[in-house]
């Protein structure tokens, strides 16, 4: 009974977000098709959007784990950035003039291994501070941003690292058949993500704790090797999307794509992941990507806003994120009312109350 | 006595304290009238937010929108100034720029009050629109000539002292202004039943609501009171530094958000006073501006705010962990 309850909340909100979601998605791609049809329908079109959204979409997961254990996770960026930066100078301290293919490819296998251990170490830091000491999730995690991009600043001393192996570049450049390989790299690691979360205990303890941490600790659950775990896979994330950057721009920057923790958490909330824990689904997070990208790709193309359109998709993409909470507001409040579902189910999803609960968390 | 010892904002006394001795011991500078105004100086704009800041924090909310709306708030009132080619006292810069805030303020308000978002992720979504209305809509170059008052009210000085170089380095008055915010928000906040309200409201929502405080009104109250105070620090920061650039303030929100909570507020809510977040402001620009005269390369700067948030919020989280448990053994 206890277990079931959940599932079945879950399940419902899943099925109406991800309807929701197609239908967006799907409306902006027919009407961006219509109003500029040889533009727009292109292969280069979604080539190009194939190879910036899996780094991007790395970093949503990340940030989306903490999110459903009713955290936040605002380093993830700053990780990304200090794996890429460190795995980066591996690379173009050790592999010497004329190096052999295997040579190669072991520092390559050393840097990327050193990216994702980075990567796992910053999010047990983070899990350690939030789990152990108690510090809310979001102060911890803006102190560590701080903390891994200031890291990254000393080692670079505020320089670009350039110059990577082409060995390497291929990770973020190349291309298998017609998919490109961060695309399938991304759609890899999205499956295992999914599994994850659905499939193993550790997924299903994380909802419980996400959806209410006291009646988590009292079924037994140790909540603080729970936090460690959750920001050691956040952070693992981070790091791998940390290397994928780097793979695709061919450079390691401290202060690289600091505008995408606030696009991260548009996605997560967009996708229908609770802010205040306990709710949320990988494929939704997926399409709401999939939605705002077609929105920004498309806006860059009818050059709305003329030479602003980067600003304007800045706007557009709060617009979006603010209309999805008050829709999912509202709409919880109206299912509420109706009497036909659950009463208490209903209520346990009233952002009424999970609003109380997350503004006090966070 | 005891309580004194205990309270968070005598270890933040001393942490500052125990700073500036180090840092004056290291180099005797630190000690001098004109480091004296220069942090005093840039300290005013991140003070003037953090008043604003703490009373989100008391009362449970978390804003990170303030710095986008008060560089906002002190563009549009610039341009407006300029468009009517303005040039009389900066009074009216200040009253311009603070409506405008206010505006911005209570749209956040509203979202928050009537549909019960998240706090945060509300405000980061009205920042991003903020922003990006800025610079759609208004502008996105940096404005030089700004209207004389507000020139002129960046060059007044209370005190001034000329250095070994004979440059003179003066007290600006919008100190002034600092001080006078920071009296009237420890007023409201001590003696007003709209400052216990917002003390409640952060203790708890429910009980609040049940004991008859107005929620929604002291909400919109405090948005609206950020995007003021917001809209006055605007006015300030373009005073000083003598331009208005729509790229500036933008970020520093998490040092004004470190500077509250390093100052004794409770993220959670409920816990917070003027006094201590003036320590905490006084704290984060020290640990700014002495970097250099501690012979640390700027670019370290990241790095050491980001210990001291982490120390700060990690001694009094572990304190409190603590102190509950010893509760539950005691009862």
């Amino acid at each position: 009974m206890f277990d079931k309850l959940p599932s079945i909340t879950s399940f419902i909100s899943r099925d109406r977000n991800i309807g929701r979601l197609l239908g967006v998605a799907l409306f902006i791609l027919i009407i961006l098709s219509i109003l500029n049809p040889g533009l727009f329908l292109t292969v280069s079109n979604f080539k190009s959007m194939a190879y910036q959204l899996p780094e991007f979409g790395l970093l949503a997961m990340a940030i989306m784990i903490a999110l459903l254990t009713g955290g936040i996770d605002l380093s993830a960026v700053g990780i990304a950035n200090l794996s890429g930066v460190l795995a980066a100078l591996t690379m173009i301290r050790f592999i010497p003039q004329g190096a052999a293919g295997w040579q190669i490819t072991l520092v390559i296998g050393a840097a990327v291994a050193l990216g994702l251990v980075i990567g796992a170490i910053c999010g047990a830091i983070n899990g350690f501070l939030i789990g152990r000491i108690g510090i809310p999730a979001i102060l911890a995690t803006l102190g560590t941003m701080q903390l891994f991009t200031g890291i990254s600043i000393i080692i670079t001393k505020g320089y670009a690292v350039l110059g990577l192996p082409d060995a390497f570049l291929y990770f973020g450049n190349g291309t298998i058949g017609i998919f490109p390989v961060p695309l399938l790299i991304f759609i890899v690691i999205a499956v295992l993500f999914a599994l994850l979360l659905n499939k193993t205990t550790l997924g299903q303890e994380l909802f419980l704790m996400g959806t209410n941490p006291t009646a988590a600790k009292f079924t037994g659950l140790d909540n603080f090797r729970l936090t460690l775990k959750t920001y050691m896979v956040s952070g693992l994330l981070s790091g791998l999307a940390g290397l994928m950057i780097i793979a695709r721009t061919n450079s390691a920057k401290a202060d690289y794509g600091a505008s995408y923790t606030l696009q991260a958490i548009v996605v997560a909330v967009m996708g229908g992941v609770d802010p205040a824990g306990g709710a949320g689904t990988v494929i939704g997070l997926v399409l709401a990507m999939i939605s705002l990208q077609f929105l920004s790709s498309g806006f860059n193309m009818l050059r709305v806003g003329g030479s602003f359109s980067n600003y304007f998709r800045e706007l557009v993409w709060g617009v979006v994120l603010i209309l999805v909470m008050v829709i999912n507001y509202l709409d919880a409040k109206k299912r509420a009312r109706t009497p036909q579902e659950s009463g208490t189910d209903a209520k346990a999803q009233m952002p009424d109350t999970a609003a109380g609960a997350g503004s006090a968390q966070k | 006595m005891k309580k004194i010892l205990r309270s968070s904002e005598f270890f933040v006394a001393l942490v500052v304290m125990v700073l500036c001795i180090i840092i004056g011991l290291i180099n005797p500078v630190f000690f001098s009238w004109e480091n004296l105004f220069d942090l005093l100086r840039s300290g005013v704009v991140t003070g003037i937010l953090a008043l604003g800041c703490l009373i989100v924090i008391v009362s449970g909310g978390t804003d990170v929108s303030f710095a986008t709306i008060a560089i906002f708030a002190v563009y549009l009132a610039s341009k407006i100034l300029i468009a009517w080619q303005f040039d009389g006292t900066v009074l009216v810069a200040f009253l311009l720029s603070a409506a405008i805030g206010t505006v911005l303020g209570l749209f956040n308000g509203a979202l928050i009050a009537w549909f019960r978002l998240p706090t945060m992720i509300v405000t980061l979504g009205t920042s991003s629109i903020f922003r990006g209305a800025m610079l759609v809509f208004i502008g996105t170059f940096i404005i030089n000539k700004l209207p004389q008052g507000i020139l002129a009210f960046g060059q007044a000085t209370l005190a001034q002292v000329s250095n070994a170089n004979g440059a003179v380095i003066g007290l600006p008055v919008s100190v002034v202004i600092f001080f006078g915010a920071a009296v009237l928000v420890w007023l409201m906040m001590k003696y007003t039943m709209l400052g216990r309200g917002i003390y409640a409201l952060g203790g708890d929502r429910v009980a609040a609501e049940r004991a008859g405080l107005n929620v929604i009104g002291i909400q919109l109250f405090i948005y609206g009171l950020v995007g003021f105070l917001a809209g006055i620090s605007g006015v300030v920061h373009a005073s000083l530094v003598r331009n208005v650039n729509p790229f500036d303030l933008i970020g520093t929100e998490m040092n004004v958000i470190a500077a509250v909570v390093l100052g004794g507020a409770r993220i959670t809510g409920g816990r917070g006073t003027v006094f201590g977040t003036i320590l905490g402001v006084m704290l984060v620009v020290i640990m700014n501006n002495s970097l250099i005269l501690l012979g640390i390369p700027s670019y370290w700067q990241r790095a050491a705010i980001g210990v001291l948030i982490l120390l700060g919020t990690g001694i009094t989280a572990w304190q409190s962990k603590r102190e509950s448990a010893a509760n539950l053994l005691e009862s």
